[in-house]
């Protein structure tokens, strides 16, 4: 798997790479427009994560480019701007998501994994770990034939958790993937934390393997065997 | 009142009085001139009845009207030349009219041919007073009514030329919109103070506009400036985090960081944004079911509000149509949700939404006692001490309800339940 970061913050952009090479991607960097667009002309990649905000150009020129050139991207927005209107440019000039800064690692993580899926699986929606296999279109789980009967909440919890496997994911990183910018709504970690106690207890009825371990009082991880 | 109106009524005004005090004027000087011309007939009349005395005796016994217009009557000597000549107003009865009519009576003294003194007195008959009173006042009338009349139209005519620039320039006003308008033209106009008038509204307009973008590019670069840093400071944590799991106080400690650099994001985005809504930069307007957007927001939270069992009921009694930012009414119907959520009893609470034809409320079950109402829709007022509420959904409301021209007010409805009405008239 290949991905481009196009940044032009240093800092960012070093942490964002080495996350990637830490999931075992390649990854390759572009500073400002230029660059990125030199690369993008002469390789091939499977996502792109790509800034707004870029010295020499915009990043929404980027992928009006991207659109005219008949390939099929992927591409991420990160943007600092939380304005709904670059929102909506973007994602009519063919980007597939869109991710205001400040964010967590654990969610780009997330959404890069997602676009990737339907690439890599053209399509197809499920996911095989261990005994468990998991329908993302239906929004189902089953471990081995038999529904884990999941509510909304509890299979953003779960997808998040498998989109970021072996991971240490905390509080406030699951709190926002699922409620959003409605994290600041009292008992949403009391909350998170009852998803989770159910989540615990169908794995443990259906003999799922895999595991939600809590990590001090910080956060959670998926255990994958 | 328009223009052409309030001038219509200044100058009948003007008139009435004008027409009234020529009308009364007119009919003295026209008396005048009649009484003038009167007199100076019956005094001619004076001359001939004297001089035909000297010719015929026996007028000199004529001692009634009857078919002429004077009778002499035989007076004492002293009587004669002690009275004087008297012109007056009198009444006569006339066979034709079957009416006592005004005439004109001139009492005069002479002495005859024969020495004797006589009075004469010669009768002139007059037009009728009240007749030439009320020809008059119609006359006057008539003439009001057609000088309003012609003046109503030539005002009409003025008003619209010599107003022309104020009206273009109203019209270019009304179709002004901060944010929208790149450009404001005031339309062309030779007057002089429509001239000076349209340049000072230009200046005006101009640095309003020049105002409005200084603080929204502020606030964009606000945003863009301060989340990078955020972003970058948030992103190394989560990678400290992920390297050193095995030390469980740098871990907590470290996660403490993250937390606070979150409120700080969250703070920054939400103070960003009410200055974006006091800025009025949410000007696009369209046509909103708030219906919809409070099921909505029941439903987005509904996992909470059950987890917690907080029952929540939503009483339709109208339909709330309104045209309103699209953004800013979901900003608003969450915030007050949320706000009822986050301050419910802690276990077993009410939710209620009530949608009328011209506004919405919510009420909700909560601390035992009244909240400050002068102070609760200030930016940062907290009843308690919980962390996860940044003190500002409430300012945020407000500055939404007051921008829309909407109301909102607190009350604590009963023991324990507190209620937000919000109404647009």
């Amino acid at each position: 798997m290949k991905l481009l970061v196009i940044e032009d913050e240093q800092d960012l952009r070093n942490t964002i790479l080495h996350f990637f090479q830490q999931e075992k991607y390649l990854v390759e960097v572009a500073r400002d427009y230029e660059e990125a667009l030199e690369k993008l002309y002469l390789y091939a990649y499977d996502c792109i994560i790509l800034d707004i905000n870029l010295p020499g150009g915009s990043g929404l020129d980027l992928l009006t480019k991207m659109q005219a050139s008949q390939v099929a991207y992927n591409v991420i927005i990160t943007s600092a701007r939380n304005s709904l209107d670059d929102k909506i440019v973007g994602l009519d000039l063919g980007a597939d998501d869109y991710l205001t800064k400040p964010f967590h690692l654990a969610e780009l993580n997330a959404r890069v994994k997602a676009i990737l899926r339907r690439k890599q699986l053209s399509g197809s929606q499920l996911l095989q770990l261990n005994n468990l296999r998991v329908d993302f279109e239906s929004r189902e789980a089953f471990v081995e034939g038999t529904n884990l009967t999941l509510n909304r909440k509890e299979f953003d919890v779960l997808s998040f958790f498998l989109l970021n496997q072996n991971k240490l994911i905390h509080k406030t990183a699951l709190a926002e993937h699922v409620w959003g910018d409605h994290t600041d709504t009292a008992d949403s970690f009391d909350f998170i934390y009852s998803q989770i106690k159910n989540l615990r207890k169908k794995f443990k009825d259906s003999q799922a393997q895999l595991e939600i371990q809590a990590v001090y009082g910080i956060g959670y991880k998926l255990i994958v065997h | 009142m328009t223009l052409l109106n309030r001038t219509i009524t200044y100058l009948s005004a003007a008139l009435v009085v004008i027409l009234t005090v020529w009308g009364v004027a007119f009919y003295f000087k026209m008396m005048e001139e009649v009484y003038d011309s009167l007199d100076d007939g019956l005094a001619n009349y004076k001359l001939l009845i004297i001089r035909k005395t000297h010719d015929d005796r026996y007028i000199l016994n004529k001692e009634k009207f009857e078919e002429s217009n004077y009778q002499l009557l035989e007076v004492a000597e002293n009587v004669a030349l002690t009275a004087k000549e008297e012109y007056k107003d009198s009444t006569m009865f006339m066979e034709a009219e079957m009416d006592f009519e005004p005439v004109r009576l001139l009492t005069t003294y002479f002495k005859a041919d024969n020495d004797r003194y006589y009075q004469l007195k010669v009768v002139q008959s007059m037009v009728e007073e009240d007749d030439l009173i009320r020809s008059l006042t119609y006359a006057v009338i008539l003439l009001f009514v057609v000088v309003v009349i012609s003046m109503f139209f030539i005002t009409k005519l003025i008003v619209q030329k010599i107003w022309d620039p104020f009206y273009k320039l109203q019209q270019e006003l009304g179709k002004f919109k901060l944010g929208h308008t790149r450009d404001f033209k005031a339309p062309y106009t030779s007057v002089k103070e429509f001239d000076s008038l349209n340049k000072a509204i230009e200046n005006l307009l101009a640095d309003n506009m020049q105002v409005y973008e200084k603080q929204k590019n502020f606030i964009d670069n606000a945003s863009h400036e301060l989340q990078t840093p955020l972003a970058i400071t948030t992103n190394k944590v989560e990678m400290l985090m992920e390297q050193s799991q095995d030390n469980e106080q740098l871990i907590e400690q470290l996660y403490d960081v993250l937390k606070q650099l979150q409120r700080m994001s969250t703070l920054h985005k939400t103070l960003l944004l009410l200055s974006k809504i006091e800025n009025k930069q949410y000007i696009d307007l369209e046509p909103v079911d708030f219906t919809s957007l409070w099921r909505q927001a029941i439903a987005d939270f509904s996992a909470l509000t059950a987890y917690r069992s907080i029952t929540v009921e939503i009483l339709e009694k109208g339909i709330f149509l309104r045209r309103f930012n699209p953004d800013l009414a979901r900003m608003l119907v969450t915030n007050l949700f949320k706000n009822a959520l986050v301050h419910n009893a802690a276990a077993g609470g009410s939710i209620h939404v009530e949608i009328t034809a011209d506004g919405f409320s919510i009420r909700n079950t909560g601390k035992m006692e009244a909240l400050d109402a002068a102070r609760i829709f200030s930016r940062f007022y907290k009843e308690s001490s919980n962390s996860s509420s940044t003190g500002l959904g409430l300012a945020i409301v407000h500055a939404i309800v007051k921008l829309a021209g909407g109301d909102i007010s607190y009350r604590y409805s009963s023991p324990g339940e507190h209620q937000f009405k919000l109404s647009f008239s």
